[in-house]
């Protein structure tokens, strides 16, 4: 980590400024949710439990719900 | 002006696990193909009445495509999600940079999402695993996900809190350690899943979970990596040539 001991301020990294959280809580609240459907997609959905018909989402990524170690079949 | 620079950052998020899953799917289609192929080819000469008659996506397109697919849109959702946890990380963890709280993150997170599940559930090649108990394996999967990435923010809040009692050394070491004896008690006490047919190849199953593994790792690595240098060049532009005296005063 910093080994800054001989440099004064100038090259010293400073702590980085926060980013507030009442900021970041609408983006991560909305995206996050929309990251989970899409990771849902890829790695569960026609498996234990569906919400579109048939096996077609499934037998899509098939190779990569193995691959990425989801339960596949 | 900060929401802006969630909304940069998340952009940059996705673009950056969009690459790390471009890397993640050489790796996958090279190292991680023959073995599906070959677990496939065992599944067929062990499976006396054929069952998959009706192929409803060709082999070929499930390799390419459909393996394509599945990667980037892994990557594109992880690296959303990992530049959020980048929000609320940078600066709130240590004196990290955001390059180095990006690749600190994204290591956390290859652990905390994929190797601390996978050493409890590990990626299984088809042909190993009983179509009957897919909702159990899938609860007991993602559970264990949750469960692990739950305990990994609840054991770095708590080293911050202990860090100006034990000092930052000691304070890590305790909570790696707290973090281990919870997911050692949750191996020892969730359900063992063995599926694996008594005459698979054991050499072809440690093959297909390294490359599993190696998939994880590329796409990790390259996200943090990524993510860490968009963030840097948004968040420092220039990397101080000129000390205009300013001190990062907000906060």
């Amino acid at each position: 980590m910093a080994q800054h001991v001989a440099q004064p301020t100038a090259t010293t990294p400073a702590l980085p400024a926060k980013l507030p959280l009442s900021a970041v809580a609408p983006w991560a609240a909305f995206f996050g949710i929309l990251m989970l459907v899409l990771l849902y997609f890829v790695g569960a959905e026609q498996g234990a439990t569906s919400v579109v018909n048939g096996a077609g989402v499934h037998e899509w990524v098939h190779d990569a719900r193995h691959l990425l170690g989801f339960p596949c079949h | 002006m900060n929401s802006a620079t969630v909304r940069n950052l998340l952009v940059r998020g996705m673009l950056a696990g969009l690459g790390a899953g471009l890397l993640a799917l050489v790796v996958a289609y090279f190292l991680g193909e023959p073995g599906v192929d070959s677990a496939i080819g065992f599944e067929e000469a062990h499976a006396p009445a054929h069952e998959h008659e009706v192929e409803l996506v060709s082999r070929s397109l499930q390799s390419t495509a459909g393996l394509a697919t599945g990667v980037l849109v892994y990557g594109i959702a992880f690296g959303g999600i990992a530049a959020l946890a980048f929000c609320f990380a940078l600066g709130r963890v240590g004196r990290f940079s955001p390059r180095a709280t990006a690749l600190l993150l994204s290591g956390a997170a290859l652990l905390a999402v994929y190797v601390v599940p996978f050493l409890k559930y590990p990626a299984n090649p088809p042909s190993v695993g009983d179509p009957d108990t897919i909702g159990k394996r899938t609860s007991l999967y993602f559970l264990m996900m949750v469960l692990s990435v739950l305990l990994a923010i609840a054991a770095t809040i708590l080293g911050k809190r202990l860090a100006p009692r034990l000092g930052t050394w000691y304070a890590t070491v305790v909570a790696l350690a707290v973090f281990a004896l919870v997911i050692g008690l949750a191996y020892a006490f969730l359900p063992v899943i063995n599926e694996v047919p008594t005459d698979f190849p054991a050499t072809l199953l440690w093959r297909f979970r390294l490359s599993a593994l190696a998939i994880q790792a590329t796409l990790w690595g390259g996200l943090g990596l990524i993510l860490g240098e968009l963030a840097e060049r948004l968040l420092n532009p220039k990397p101080a040539a000129a000390p205009t005296g300013a001190v990062p005063a907000a906060n």
